[in-house]
């Protein structure tokens, strides 16, 4: 919970990892390459106060997630989403087990993730069950550019894809999240294309797709679908972080997802360890868009501010969620008239 | 006599030609090249990036489209681009420096060529400059109706009229003075049903273009230490 100016608000952390990125677990120079990859995002946009070492960089304690998240973060419930990169990290970089066995200690604070892949076919869709059973997965992160031997990526209307997807459907998974990355099967396609999301969140309208990132770097091809599909979300992991050093590039970011999707379908994430919540969490609810770009945006209320932070995910989630800190207007109900209706019907008919 | 410095400068302007596709900004600004060595008439180029996991298609094409530039010159015998730093460096310039192309260069990863993708960015930033000319149109109360009789020939000068044109060459759509500011992706006209989405979208499209294009150089720069060691004559 944080607490500014009189107002409260519940802090639900949509994406946080429990990571080993230590040489030890380093597979190969594509684990190293990864995690130096993600040190080069947290030094580029942390405030200088925030920047870690490398060494710490490289894998956080029980006690340092814990600090970091709870005890000056602000985080009411984190969800853990696993990436396996088995082919980079001995034991993986990020998997389920690693993330649970924090969430079983933490009951109360945690929300743990599984994730799947097409390419383990049968023996998958088993694995998934038990999975499911283990954890009470209510969600699950899938990383179409997972390395897979001799494979670098697949897509989510691959005809296997479609039979996990039911099975995520028939387990009570409702919440699938995506993450594109810069490799997939074609290399000649561009690998962060959002399409596919497009198929599915049509043949699966009972699930809720929610992609991580806001499908940056492609932000326009993740409007324009999640304008047309009541049930894409955006994940704000990595978006997040720009609002300190590059605070008009971020407020364009929220201004452009408030337009096409609207202040219900955005979730906050630190992206942790990448980033930390607590400064993230401060700075957002004393942003604003800067005034010569409000004609364009408007402006960021204390309810769409609350939505983001926290009560969006937790409407996802079923997470309970204290009277004195839901949004004062009323919840929309689903399938409300986006904030743009007028320009969105324009577009959904041509 | 040509000097050694002189034909460094050539290889640095032929260089100014090769666009980051995804960024749409010249690679010598964005500072990914960081050496050109130039021992005769041969030339050899270092280009890097701003992230080891970089799309490789897209580094495929800055490098092959380097070599190619600095191949054009006309003194030039010999020219090796090296891509440094990248999970992909080996078979990306082993392809470009044996000239099979992209396909080859990833044997059962590819199926086919890169100009589709090219294609399909050439398209983003056309539509984005389309919008940033519209824009100032717009602003100076130029309506709707009106915005779709514009022809390029109507305008006045200014930088992203000369970007649009370019994209447009390089699309094979028409760029001549007649031709309208606003066309879809086949060149033809576009109605005012629908224009104002389509302009938003647009700016969408520009904004993320930019958004990106500011993201990969504070990228570099923490990669690389600001201003990190490209070492073109006469500006650092």
């Amino acid at each position: 919970m944080y607490e500014k100016d009189g107002t409260k608000y519940f802090i639900v952390d949509s994406h946080i990892h429990a990571w080993d990125g230590t040489p030890a677990n380093q597979a190969n120079r594509y684990g190293e390459g990864f995690l130096n990859c993600f040190f080069d995002y947290h030094r580029n946009l942390s405030p200088e106060s925030e920047i870690w070492t490398h060494e710490q960089f490289q894998k956080q304690s029980e006690e340092k997630i814990l600090h970091d998240l709870f005890e000056v973060g602000y985080v009411d419930k984190a969800i853990f989403q696993p990436t396996y990169l088995t082919d980079f990290f001995v034991n993986g970089f990020n998997t389920t087990e690693q993330d649970g066995a924090l969430a079983e200690k933490h009951p109360d604070k945690f929300i743990v993730n599984g994730g799947w892949d097409p390419r383990d076919g049968e023996a998958g869709l088993g694995a998934l069950e038990r999975l499911a059973e283990r954890w009470q997965l209510k969600g699950t992160k899938l990383y179409t550019a997972e390395w897979k031997g001799e494979s670098k990526g697949w897509k989510l209307t691959d005809p296997w894809s479609y039979r996990y997807l039911e099975k995520c459907q028939e387990l009570g998974i409702r919440n699938i999240h995506i993450h594109k990355g810069p490799t997939i099967y074609p290399l000649n396609r561009d690998a962060f294309d959002v399409a596919d999301v497009d198929d599915v969140a049509s043949a699966f309208p009972e699930l809720n797709f929610i992609v991580e990132h806001v499908g940056l770097p492609r932000l326009e091809d993740f409007c324009w679908i999640a304008t047309q599909e009541p049930n894409v979300y955006g994940g704000l992991a990595v978006a997040m972080a720009f609002m300190h050093h590059r605070p008009r590039y971020f407020a364009q970011i929220i201004g452009e997802l408030l337009f096409w999707l609207d202040e219900n379908r955005i979730t906050f994430s630190s992206d942790y360890a990448i980033w930390t919540p607590k400064w993230l969490v401060e700075q957002f609810v004393d942003f604003q868009i800067p005034e010569d770009m409000q004609d364009e945006y408007g402006v960021l209320t204390t309810d769409v501010k609350r939505k983001i932070l926290g009560l969006n995910a937790a409407r996802l989630y079923d997470i309970e969620v204290p009277a004195e800190m839901r949004a004062a207007e009323p919840e929309v109900p689903a399938g409300r008239e986006p904030v743009a209706s007028e320009l969105n019907q324009e577009v959904l008919s041509s | 006599m040509t000097t050694a410095v002189n034909l460094e400068t050539e290889v640095w302007r032929a260089l100014d030609a090769v666009l980051d596709p995804e960024l749409d900004q010249p690679v010598t600004d964005l500072e990914f090249v960081s050496r050109v060595a130039v021992d005769r008439s041969d030339v050899q180029v270092d280009l890097r990036l701003p992230t080891y996991f970089c799309a490789p298609n897209f580094a495929y094409l800055m490098v092959a489209d380097a070599h190619d530039a600095v191949a054009e010159l006309p003194w030039v015998r010999r020219v090796r681009v090296r891509l440094l730093d990248h999970f992909a460096s080996e078979e990306i310039n082993a392809g470009v420096a044996a000239g099979d192309g992209f396909d080859a260069a990833f044997p059962g990863l590819a199926a086919g060529e890169l100009e589709e993708l090219r294609t399909t960015f050439l398209r983003k930033a056309h539509l984005a400059y389309q919008e940033q000319v519209a824009q100032q149109l717009l602003r100076s109360g130029t309506g709707l109706e009106q915005l779709v009789q514009v022809r390029l020939g109507n305008l006045p000068p200014s930088q992203a009229l000369d970007r649009l044109r370019r994209r447009r060459d390089q699309l094979g759509l028409p760029s001549g003075p007649d031709a309208p500011l606003l066309v879809d992706d086949d060149g033809a006209p576009v109605p005012v049903e629908g224009l104002s989405a389509r302009l938003r979208f647009a700016r969408t499209t520009r904004v993320s273009i930019e958004g990106n294009a500011g993201w990969c150089r504070g990228l570099l720069d923490t990669r690389y230490g600001p201003g990190g060691g490209t070492a073109r004559p006469g500006l650092h």
